[in-house]
């Protein structure tokens, strides 16, 4: 069974697709906080839909230097329509090939369906996990335990 | 369970008994047709428990998803400084499909109110500042997309059908 990766854990690196033809990877923003919002997939048919809220909350966020990014094993092509549709201005990674290698190097994987969990990771900007959290698949986490978790890092 | 964070006080609109043992917040959104099918069912759930609910609503505007959404949310606020706040959140709702800025100026009009006062607020963006503080109050709160209800400030989760808040609030009343 997977087991979320729980806080003091070094997060996992990981490479993934940002874009058609862009790779981001998670090293590369080493020295900033990193809120990593794992999600089952794009187009759930409801206008305040997590992503879609993460989207309102992005100057909170940026108050703390924090970036967020969005995983799903959605494809590149899925995710630049769902975000364009959604007018998301943060990354979605597409945790695509191999079919969510990087949800299950998280503990986030839910093998069954082939989905991501609705998983939340703040990392502190020396790559460690600082908090962590599974939300029930139907249930969107918010924002308020993210905010609290980027409010208790170190300066 | 989440927990209204920002307890509901002097600034807040406030419809129904100030004695009501019973509180029902929602956080809302004036274009969100979530919130528009809300309206009528906050309406019968009002009706429903008379003297012993009264019913506040707070802005938690979409902005990225609904264009209008800001504007509204201001408009409510100013119609609130000219004591008029419930009569235009009620005529927003009931004509969201017609939302927009001239639509808001007519309806201040319609209200008795000064349209060309209201269109110095938005430009001016006078209550974006109490709008803003509405939303991250919510934010705080657990508020996580619109309408989100509290009930004696408790977030009620699950659908928001008539049937299912009378049973919360019930729940929270016994």
């Amino acid at each position: 069974m997977a087991q979320i990766l729980a806080p003091g854990t070094k997060a996992p690196d990981f490479t993934l697709p940002v874009t058609a033809d862009q790779k981001l990877s998670l090293s590369e923003l080493r020295g900033q906080p990193v809120v990593l919002a794992f999600y089952p997939a794009d187009w759930s048919p409801v206008c305040g839909d997590q992503m879609a809220f993460y989207n309102e909350i992005l100057p909170e966020f940026q108050k703390h230097k924090a970036e967020l990014m969005g995983i799903s094993v959605d494809g590149v092509w899925c995710h630049a329509a769902f975000a364009e549709a959604r007018h998301l201005h943060f990354p979605l990674l597409a945790d695509f090939e191999p079919k969510g290698a990087v949800a299950k190097k998280y503990g986030v994987y839910r093998e069954n369906d082939g989905i991501c969990e609705r998983a939340l990771f703040v990392i502190d900007k020396n790559g460690t996990i600082a908090w962590s959290y599974c939300s029930p698949i139907a249930v969107n986490p918010g924002a308020d335990g993210i905010l609290q978790a980027l409010e208790g890092l170190p300066k | 369970m989440s927990e209204l964070k920002i307890p509901v006080g002097a600034s807040d609109h406030i419809q129904g008994d100030a004695q009501a043992a019973i509180t029902l917040v929602e956080y809302g959104d004036y274009e969100c047709p979530h919130c528009g099918a809300a309206y009528p069912i906050v309406k019968r759930v009002q009706k429903h428990f008379g003297k012993r609910l009264r019913f506040v609503f707070r802005n938690f505007p979409l902005v990225q998803a609904h264009p209008n959404a800001q504007s509204a949310a201001e408009a409510g606020e100013f119609a609130a400084t000219h004591g008029k706040f419930w009569e235009m959140h009620d005529a927003i709702y009931e004509n969201q499909r017609e939302l927009s800025t001239d639509f808001l100026l007519q309806l201040a009009e319609n209200l008795g109110l000064d349209g060309r006062a209201l269109a110095k607020s938005l430009k001016s963006e006078e209550y974006a500042e109490k709008v803003r503080a509405d939303f991250l109050g919510g934010v705080r709160s657990g508020v996580n997309g619109t309408p989100t209800f509290f009930i004696n400030n408790h977030r009620h989760d699950g659908p928001f059908d008539y049937g299912d808040l009378v049973e919360s609030i019930e729940r929270a009343a016994r």
